[in-house]
């Protein structure tokens, strides 16, 4: 860190004790934060990524000929989607967590399970957030006219070529602000993982709080700026891709 | 589909005592058509009349519930078919294009030999090429069909069914939605189609084509076909009560 930069700080905390950006002179509290964003992002890759391909097979499965797979798509929406994100989170850590085998840990004897609490973060996360894409992606293929796929099937193309080469695309490029939303959301809720001990940026930032109870302004000014910029690279991507998928002559 | 036994001197569509129903609602009431190779049919007849419906039936976009179609020798309706095959030989233009809006004019006459018949590319963007400037398209290649008139979309439409190689077209209404103005471009394709040999089976409700192309005019009123014959005799001999008076309504 810059030495001038961190001196500033070092000066605004003597002068106002309840602006202690501890974080800016300190490289311990400094390494917690990198940490704690470098959890954020990985979390939110990981779901934004898990939960998309939950939602696009799921709403290829929601259109399945068998009642029973169609029943068994309805019943995972209506689970994730009525119930608290923060709830499912402990259930599957908690309660699924204690079903999983363990193996043994790095040191060579203490006995760890197979899935971590990150681990669980992101499968509970995944799948409260792929609950809402199956519901986004599947009105964007409601969207696609039935003459269309007709169309693609005089031509000869299976029901999967169908679905690959013509649906997915057009009911995409409907889905897109919906799924946008839903996208959003979730990074923010990746700040629950907390709940499960992940080490992500709200965590850190409330272990350093608790630490130095005058670094509760700045930490919290820290948490909402990381927010705005994380979800605003999110939001810029999202509506490049949506200008570059955008075809000419077609819908708005 | 080996075994399948047909030649040139059998009807390459053949139609018989086909119904058809939508829940209680019986659509086609027992109709037989027999269609040569090389043979151009149009379909005429009132709203509702089924039709469409038929010539669905045809390339098994819809299911029947008795009689039996074949095509080439195959069985459309066997639950065993590889409607692959069956869609290979046949080819379809729509009331409304339905063209892919997602990709351009070129792309969309390219996609189902690539992605269905596994060709080269190379060679199907020089095929596709070709029947772009068939269907007298030449330079709306790259243009998507949101950008493309009814008359240009429909032409494009034709020339992806083309890029199949059928050995049959079905025609379903396809001037139906198209301003009267470009309705003659679609229909020199048609005829150009038409004349070079294709087999061409067309539901439409343009009769003065009807009569300029078929070979044959078939009546359908009420899922039954109550007239029909070639058109130099179908306009002017017509027996039956409900054709003329639907042609005196129409010409």
């Amino acid at each position: 860190m810059l030495e001038a930069f961190s001196q500033y700080f070092v000066e605004l905390a003597d002068n106002y004790p309840r602006w202690n950006f501890i974080f800016f002179y300190e490289p311990r509290q400094w390494a917690r934060i990198v940490k704690g964003l470098q959890y954020t992002l990985m979390l939110s890759f990981a779901c934004v990524i898990l939960s998309v391909i939950i939602g696009v097979v799921g709403a290829w499965l929601q259109n399945s000929p068998s009642k029973w797979v169609r029943r068994c798509v309805q019943g995972y929406i209506q689970f994730f989607r009525n119930t608290p994100p923060f709830v499912q989170l402990l259930f599957f850590y908690f309660a699924l967590g204690q079903f999983t085998p363990s193996v043994t840990g790095p040191d060579g004897w203490t006995e760890v399970p197979i899935i971590s609490n990150v681990g669980w973060a992101i499968i509970s996360l995944s799948f409260f957030a792929g609950a809402f894409n199956v519901e986004i992606f599947r009105s964007g293929i409601e969207a696609v006219p039935e003459s269309t796929q007709e169309a693609a099937s005089a031509l000869g193309f299976s029901r999967f070529q169908t679905y690959v080469e013509v649906v997915l695309p057009l009911a995409f490029r409907v889905s897109l602000p919906a799924l946008n939303n839903n996208l959003v959301n979730l990074v923010k809720t990746t700040t629950q993982a907390i709940g499960i001990a992940v080490p992500e940026l709200l965590y850190q930032c409330v272990s350093i709080w608790n630490d130095y109870p005058s670094a509760l302004y700045p930490t919290m000014l820290l948490l909402f700026v990381s927010f705005i910029v994380l979800v605003g690279i999110l939001v810029m991507g999202m509506s490049r891709w949506e200008r570059a998928t955008r075809i000419p002559g077609y819908g708005g | 589909m080996s075994n399948v036994q047909w030649d040139e001197s059998q009807p390459i569509v053949s139609i018989v005592d086909v119904h058809k129903s939508f829940g209680t609602l019986e659509v086609l009431k027992g109709v037989s058509i027999d269609v040569m190779k090389g043979e151009v049919i149009c379909i005429i007849g009132p709203s509702g009349s089924g039709k469409s419906t038929l010539i669905r039936c045809i390339n098994a976009l819809n299911d029947i519930q008795g009689g039996s179609i074949t095509v080439e020798g195959l069985e459309v309706h066997d639950p065993k078919l590889n409607k692959l095959e069956l869609r290979k030989k046949v080819g379809m233009v729509f009331q409304q294009y339905n063209l892919f809006p997602h990709k351009t004019a070129l792309e969309n006459v390219m996609m189902a030999p690539i992605k269905v018949l596994k060709e080269n590319k190379a060679d199907v963007e020089k095929r596709a090429r070709q029947l772009m400037a068939q269907v007298n398209l030449q330079g709306k290649e790259d243009s998507y069909p949101g950008e493309l008139s009814g008359g240009q979309q429909q032409r494009v439409a034709i020339a992806r069914s083309l890029a199949m190689n059928p050995d049959i077209m079905l025609f379903d209404e396809v001037t139906a939605a198209l301003d009267p103005e470009t309705v003659k471009e679609v229909l020199v394709a048609i005829k150009d189609l038409a004349q070079s040999g294709m087999t061409c089976i067309l539901v439409t409700h343009e009769m003065g084509f009807a009569r300029e192309i078929a070979d044959h005019i078939y009546f359908t009123d009420r899922g039954v076909i109550v007239e029909h014959g070639p058109p130099a005799t179908f306009f002017t001999e017509a027996s039956d009560p409900r054709t003329r008076e639907f042609l005196s309504q129409i010409l």
